[in-house]
């Protein structure tokens, strides 16, 4: 025992331990206290849980579920990166591959499913969030925020729509892109666009308007799917990833998981 | 809340009846009794699915099939290669060179043996010169200067008697330096 003893007290106070572990063993309440609140990745729980905030009945765990779709979600999508080209050459031969030739021919329909399934978790997740009220002050803010990541989720899920590069995927795409001909005072077709001229010629048309700018051309082709790859890989779950920060963090500050008032 | 039983509370520290245990199981609670049993269940539920998940990255990034030419290819018949040459038609699509000599035919790897760049055949020069750090060899694969420390490899080579077309195998070579060239699978004899 004499040795083990020995043991643990040359590695707990070796430089390498003492690097990561800053604060030692904590061996008081407060000390406890200040290394959960410290440590970057065990500040993350928080230091009390409502009881109500672990029933299921009331949370439906809809947020939680959303968070490990989009962890499943980044995974699955990282590998697929792997094996998929967005050239009008290689989409779709590359999809095909993927779910013929690659290992693990499931690996593109459980990023599809859980696409489908992030979509339905978020919806839910705010439809309980509004019926228990959770969106009352201090938590209005926190609900702005998660309305954006609403309307991001979406945004993945319409840009990942055009990538396997098949007919639906086109077609879908042309009608889902021609909303923004309709934006008002960007899109050619939109309310008070016609307001932008210069003497009589119009400055917005269907070659300088918001719609072009969405898919890199009057039509979608090459440019489009290498934009809506870029948005759907990069820019997008990145502005997702930096709200959902600021999302969890105001759970936190706002008191808790809501709990029945 | 009405019930003021808190959760992961200590259960009294009398022995618990059997039934009383089955009740508090019942509502969810953690027993004193239960909770190595399940932080044991809960550890090892995590490390299989930690260990799933990793076993399934590394085999995902080894593809099942190659899109890559292929290692054995038919380049012909003996007759279309003249004696003394060094045939380039094959370099840029399988990076073999072929070479015909008076007793022999062989075929070279156009990989420097160096750092792994592709010599270029120098006619008037009569050797094979890596662009990237000067390596020289001579039409048999031998190096000569440079910083190469080893011939270039010959792959394998034979005649497929059915027609009698030359077939070359790059998935064997044969090392000068192990003493290989003189292996007949080496070269064909004319």
């Amino acid at each position: 025992m004499a040795n083990l003893t020995a043991l643990k007290d040359g590695i707990v106070n070796s430089q390498v331990w003492k690097s990561v572990f800053r604060v030692g063993i904590p061996n008081t309440n407060r000390k406890r206290v200040l290394a959960v609140l410290g440590s970057l990745i065990l500040h993350l729980h928080p230091v009390k849980v409502r009881r109500s905030g672990v029933r299921m009945s009331y949370t439906w765990c809809m947020g939680g579920t959303s968070f490990f779709l989009f962890l499943v979600e980044t995974v699955t999508g990282l590998l697929l990166m792997f094996y998929y080209r967005p050239t009008i050459e290689y989409a779709f031969t590359d999809i095909m591959d993927l779910r013929e030739q690659a290992p693990f021919g499931i690996m593109r329909e459980m990023h599809r499913w859980g696409a489908h399934a992030m979509v339905i978790a978020v919806w839910l997740h705010m439809f309980r969030v509004f019926m228990t009220g959770s969106y009352k002050p201090p938590r209005e803010f926190n609900w702005n925020v998660g309305v954006i990541l609403l309307v991001l989720t979406l945004l993945l899920s319409f840009t990942g729509y055009l990538l396997p590069w098949d007919q639906l995927a086109i077609w879908a795409i042309t009608v889902g892109s021609s909303m923004a001909r309709a934006s008002p005072g960007a899109g050619n077709e939109g309310p008070m666009s016609g307001l932008v001229k210069l003497g009589d010629i119009r400055l917005i048309h269907a070659g300088d308007d918001a719609r072009f700018a969405l898919i890199g051309g009057r039509s979608i082709g090459a440019a489009t799917l290498l934009r809506f790859y870029v948005l759907h890989c990069v820019v997008i779950p990145l502005a997702a990833g930096f709200l959902m920060a600021i999302h969890f963090w105001r759970v936190r500050k706002d008191g808790g998981i809501s709990g029945p008032l | 809340m009405s019930e003021e039983i808190k959760p992961y509370q200590l259960v009294p520290k009398t022995p618990l009846a059997g039934s009383a245990a089955a009740d508090i199981r019942e509502q969810g609670e953690i027993t004193r009794r239960s909770f190595p049993f399940v932080l044991t269940t809960a550890w090892l539920a995590l490390a299989a699915a930690l260990g799933g998940l990793a076993s399934i990255l590394g085999r995902f990034l080894f593809p099942n099939v190659l899109f890559e030419p292929v290692q054995k290819f038919k380049a012909g018949l003996v007759a279309d290669y003249s004696v003394g040459e060094v045939d380039e038609r094959w370099k840029d699509k399988y990076g073999i060179w072929i070479v015909r000599t008076e007793e022999i035919v062989y075929a070279l790897i156009t990989v420097c043996t160096h750092l792994g760049c592709t010599p270029n055949w120098l006619p008037t020069q009569n050797k094979f010169k890596c662009p990237c750090h000067g390596s020289g060899y001579y039409k048999s694969g031998i190096n000569f200067e440079g910083p190469t420390p080893r011939p270039l490899e010959r792959a394998k080579i034979f005649i497929d008697v059915a027609d009698g077309q030359i077939v070359v195998d790059k998935s064997k070579q044969f090392h000068q330096e192990r003493g290989e060239w003189t292996d007949p699978e080496a070269f064909i004899k004319l």
